[in-house]
């Protein structure tokens, strides 16, 4: 089918792959090699590397689908080679691109007619989405401020400390000043009354999450929006929300169905989502809807005719993939309201099973919430030798990723170990995770501790969150070794 | 394996699918639906919808690669539920990118000591690429100028005309002025001496590209390079180079190596490549190469936690595939030097056939170069009877997609057909495509003229012609055709 020719000429092919010449000599790693290998040895080659790659569905740190029903891998392999970009070309996709915006737009309440369109695209990820988003705001708050002959050159953004990484980007790379909220041991979401008062009429937007990736928890959404509303009538500022549903607005809408969080509040005025999230849908897709048209300033939007005929565009990036669209859609019409429900609802489950279990060894404390993102994040109780880091390092042994981490400011001196569960993560796993945990902890106990530090004030707050300084062990632990070993019968050994 | 209960209870399992339920009413478009389908019922409605769309390789409109082997879709499918961005959770993936990077910065001829890691990073495709290194300048721009106590608030970027759309983006997303040197009829990219000449201090940069995606040609980053040098010395203004080679970065390095265009030339700070068009990927992966360290300025790197380990971070994306990535490095090992060139040999080699067969119906004007892209852009000698806008719609009836567009300011009159020549576009396919051609042109000289003028942007003309009235039609304007009515060459009623 294709003209060139990719091997030399050399009886490679009779070989075995695993007899075969290129599996002796190393891979150049730092430059191109002169010459080609035969397909089937460059497959096995990168195959085998890449069994050491950790296990994506027990990777327990992720958000991220990780299994798709085999119907729909045919229909991603099918489309692999659509560009998504070329809407002229591929009119069906866009379409369905286009059926997914409306299907999101109505679960979260946008305020529509029943074929009136609506105003969203889909991205790559939640981070193209909300960078759209707040560009968005950007542009509206700077044609105010200009045709009001004020200055606009120091917009700010007012959210959480426990903003997902994306926002303190869009700050950064949009210069846009980041307001942040400060957390305190306990309360590890943006507390709406500290954020209205730092509202000032310089900020674009206030942005609360639905589902902090530290805790799984919902911010309160509506009572945001009611102090909003009041500072608003007494300032005129105007000042909008924008709602990061990246984890939450997949399972909000089918088991909290009367939490108001979304376009019903009349302050939000675009959410975005991440399809490869609750969506159920592979890495690699996200939505951002917008209130209505207006919402939307118009001189954000290209058109472009190269490709052959007029496309509008507002995204970042421009050629992709159009797999994971039609996979997005695949799923709405797969599962329905009905089987989305079911999905979240059996999360909730499992992730109770976890943590009836943790609770039961009595050595932890649960630091998420039932209401909110199905997961697990949960600390060690009082003092320890020994960190959740350990933990977590001890249990990729079993083949669990499960990670630690600190909080945010102010709370950098709480260190949590997170479990998130998917859709893939069953009931047995469940049980089969506090069964390995149990073991971690046992083994544990019977090792000297490691005197570790818990992260203080002067570190960088959740930068560099990783391995503590491990000071050199003393006699005491010599000591305290022998005193766990005389009590337990079997021996030290890891 | 899974607990949902996806499938509400009735015995669909047995039916059909063709004759069950679900093919018979229809989808709701606007809202999800309330119940579930059975998987294989989900499968064949969305298959069966997406047979309408275009046929991804005879889409001659675009670069992107749209095949590989199967031995890579293998690995691609292995990966597909790889989230890239969990560095730590899995190490090889994330090394088999840091080896693509250094590969490449090679292959742009960094200056890297032997065993010296180079700067660079994947993205989801050029765009993203162009907007980091767009960043990039502007960050350090402004730490310069600050340093210096002179004013930062008014960077801009000078590029040609027919750049890509992504400069234009990044220009306003970004809030930096876009100074745009004007093509003219003739001469469909940046001129270097233009250029320069618009060069002022706050110039952050200027933005070559190599393979052009109007004509395929090479912009001379030479020439650019050497006026800039000089521009240096005679003022002081150190404007740095990027070079935008999202189509020529795997071109130039196989087939024409003497090209100097690269880190070769000392004012080139970053580089651009797509990985899905000529490195011979599907869509979804793009490179940029830093010269060094010093070029990326470390206040742009952000380093999380929260996933488990420290892990630095310069993308606009977060969450991606990991497919794409794996793809690229299957391709830099299976192929080598060798297997690239050979590729680009023979669609340099298709690419003649194409031209040599268009030029023998003595009916075009080649527009596009020999040397640069392997693409066929090329103009009706003749259009005061048809255009080439019909043509491409009529070569669709055949099966192929051929897009015609007009060019950016100031040769906008200039309307073109182009085809890109990508690595499974076969000798067969291109003689069957002349052939086409010929079927087409045929069938419109005997069909009676419509349009008669030409296109002017952004302008809609109606002149009063004798007996006829005739209207432009502006094909890249999402507004509805006028109404067309036509030359009488005979008596019988016209229909568009």
């Amino acid at each position: 089918m294709v003209v060139s020719r990719t091997t030399t000429e050399s009886k490679e092919p009779v070989s075995s792959t695993f007899g075969s010449r290129y599996v002796r000599t190393a891979l150049p790693k730092y430059e191109i090699g002169e010459s080609s290998i035969p397909k089937d040895a460059a497959y096995q080659i990168i195959k085998d590397e890449l069994m050491l790659d950790g296990n994506p569905r027990l990777n327990l740190a992720s958000f991220v689908t990780t299994w798709m029903e085999p119907e729909c891998d045919k229909l991603i392999m099918d489309t692999i080679n659509k560009n998504y970009v070329d809407m002229d070309e591929y009119p069906v996709t866009t379409e369905f691109q286009n059926r997914c915006v409306n299907m999101i737009a109505r679960l979260f309440n946008a305020p529509l007619g029943d074929t009136q369109t609506a105003m969203g695209v889909g991205t790559v990820g939640s981070s193209e989405a909300i960078m759209l988003a707040g560009l968005a705001f950007k542009r509206n708050w700077q044609n105010k401020r200009k045709a009001e002959g004020k200055p606009y050159d120091k917009p700010n953004i007012v959210t959480g400390a426990n903003v997902q990484v994306v926002w303190e980007k869009f700050a950064r790379y949009f210069e846009v000043e980041l307001k942040e909220v400060k957390l305190s041991e306990g309360y590890y979401v943006m507390d709406p009354e500290k954020a209205v008062e730092m509202v000032d009429e310089n900020t674009i937007c206030v942005a609360a999450m639905l589902g902090s990736t530290l805790t799984g928890e919902f911010e309160d959404v509506k009572r945001l929006n009611d102090l909003l509303v009041k500072k608003n009538e007494e300032t005129g500022w105007n000042t909008p929300i924008h709602v990061d549903a990246a984890s939450g607005g997949f399972i909000a809408p089918f088991i909290y169905p009367e939490l108001e969080w979304d376009f019903r509040l009349p302050l939000v005025k675009s959410i975005n989502v991440s399809g490869h999230k609750y969506g159920l849908v592979y890495a690699g897709v996200g939505w951002v809807v917008w209130r209505t048209q207006h919402d939307l300033p118009d001189e954000l939007i290209f058109h472009i005719n190269y490709l052959g005929a007029d496309q509008p565009t507002f995204t970042l990036n421009f050629s992709k993939g159009s797999s994971q669209i039609i996979a997005q859609y695949y799923q709405f019409i797969r599962l329905g309201f009905e089987g989305y429900k079911n999905v979240m609802e059996n999360c909730r489950e499992n992730m109770l099973v976890l943590k009836e279990g943790l609770e039961k060894t009595e050595r932890f404390n649960i630091v998420s919430k039932d209401v909110g993102v199905p997961l697990v994040a949960f600390s060690l109780k009082g003092q320890s030798f020994h960190s959740e880091f350990e933990i977590s390092e001890m249990l990729r042994r079993f083949g669990w990723i499960v990670p630690a981490y600190t909080m945010p400011a102010d709370a950098q001196h709480i260190t949590v170990l997170r479990v998130v569960i998917r859709e893939d993560f069953s009931r047995t796993l469940a049980e089969r995770l506090v069964g390995d945990i149990l073991k971690v902890l046992h083994e544990l106990d019977t090792l000297p501790s490691k005197i570790s530090r818990k992260m203080g004030a002067e570190d960088f707050g959740n930068v560099k969150g990783k391995k503590v300084e491990r000071e050199k062990l003393t006699d005491v632990i010599v000591g305290w070794r022998k005193y766990v070993m005389d009590r337990k019968t079997m021996n030290g050994v890891c | 394996m899974v607990l949902s209960h996806a499938a509400s209870d009735s015995d669909i399992s047995v039916h059909s699918t063709f004759a069950s339920r679900y093919v018979r009413t229809s989808l709701p478009r606007f809202r999800m639906p309330e119940n579930s389908i059975p998987k294989e019922a989900a499968y064949q409605i969305i298959n069966d919808e997406l047979m309408l769309d275009g046929n991804p390789r005879l889409n001659l409109a675009s670069f992107v690669t749209t095949w590989m082997e199967p031995e890579c879709d293998k690995l691609i499918m292995a990966s597909i539920n790889k989230n890239y961005v969990d560095m730590d959770e899995y190490p090889v993936t994330t090394e088999l990118q840091n080896r693509c990077v250094n590969m490449i910065a090679h292959l742009f001829n960094a200056p890297l000591g032997e065993t010296e890691t180079a700067v660079g990073v994947g993205t989801v495709g050029s765009s993203e690429a162009i907007m980091l290194a767009g960043l990039a300048f502007k960050r350090k721009w402004q730490n310069k100028r600050r340093a210096e106590g002179k004013p930062f608030d008014k960077p801009n970027i000078v590029t040609g005309a027919n750049v890509q759309v992504c400069w234009e983006k990044f220009a306003r997303y970004f809030e930096v002025e876009l100074k745009e040197v004007k093509l003219r009829e003739g001469y469909y990219v940046m001129d270097p001496e233009q250029a320069v000449e618009m060069v002022d201090e706050n110039t952050i940069c200027v933005a070559a590209i190599l393979g052009s995606t109007l004509n395929g040609e090479f912009e001379d980053v030479k020439l650019l390079n050497d006026l800039l040098v000089l521009k240096k010395k005679e003022t002081g203004l150190d404007v740095p180079i990027h070079v935008d080679a999202a189509s020529g970065g795997f071109i130039a390095p196989f087939i024409y190596p003497e090209l100097e265009w690269d880190f070769r030339l000392p004012q080139v700070k970053s580089i651009n490549v797509s990985g899905h068009k000529y490195g011979l990927v599907y869509a979804g992966i793009g490179w940029v190469v830093w010269r060094n360290k010093e070029d990326l300025p470390d206040e742009l790197i952000f380093h999380i936690n929260y996933l488990g380990a420290d892990q630095p971070t310069f993308t606009l994306n977060f969450s991606k595939g990991s497919s794409q990535v794996i793809a690229q490095y299957y391709q830099l090992i299976r192929l080598g030097h060798e297997g690239y060139r050979n590729v680009m040999e023979n669609c340099r080699e298709n690419m003649i056939v194409l031209r040599e067969g268009l030029e023998k119906t003595g009916r075009f004007n080649i527009v596009s170069k020999d040397e640069g892209i392997p693409l066929v852009a090329f103009s009706l000698k003749d259009n005061s009877s048809h255009t080439e806008f019909e043509i491409s719609e009529m070569l669709r009836r055949y099966g192929w997609i051929v897009p015609a567009y007009t060019m950016p300011a100031n040769a906008e009159h200039i309307t073109v057909l182009r085809v890109v020549i990508r690595e499974d576009f076969s000798r067969t396919l291109a003689e069957r495509l002349v052939m086409d051609i010929e079927k087409v042109m045929h069938e419109l000289d005997v069909l009676p003229s419509r349009v008669i003028h030409k296109i002017s942007l952004g302008e809609l003309k109606s002149e009063d012609n004798g007996d006829n009235m005739v209207v432009t039609v502006k094909k890249s304007d999402i507004e509805k055709p006028k109404e067309i009515n036509v030359k009488k060459k005979t008596d019988k009623p016209v229909f568009c």
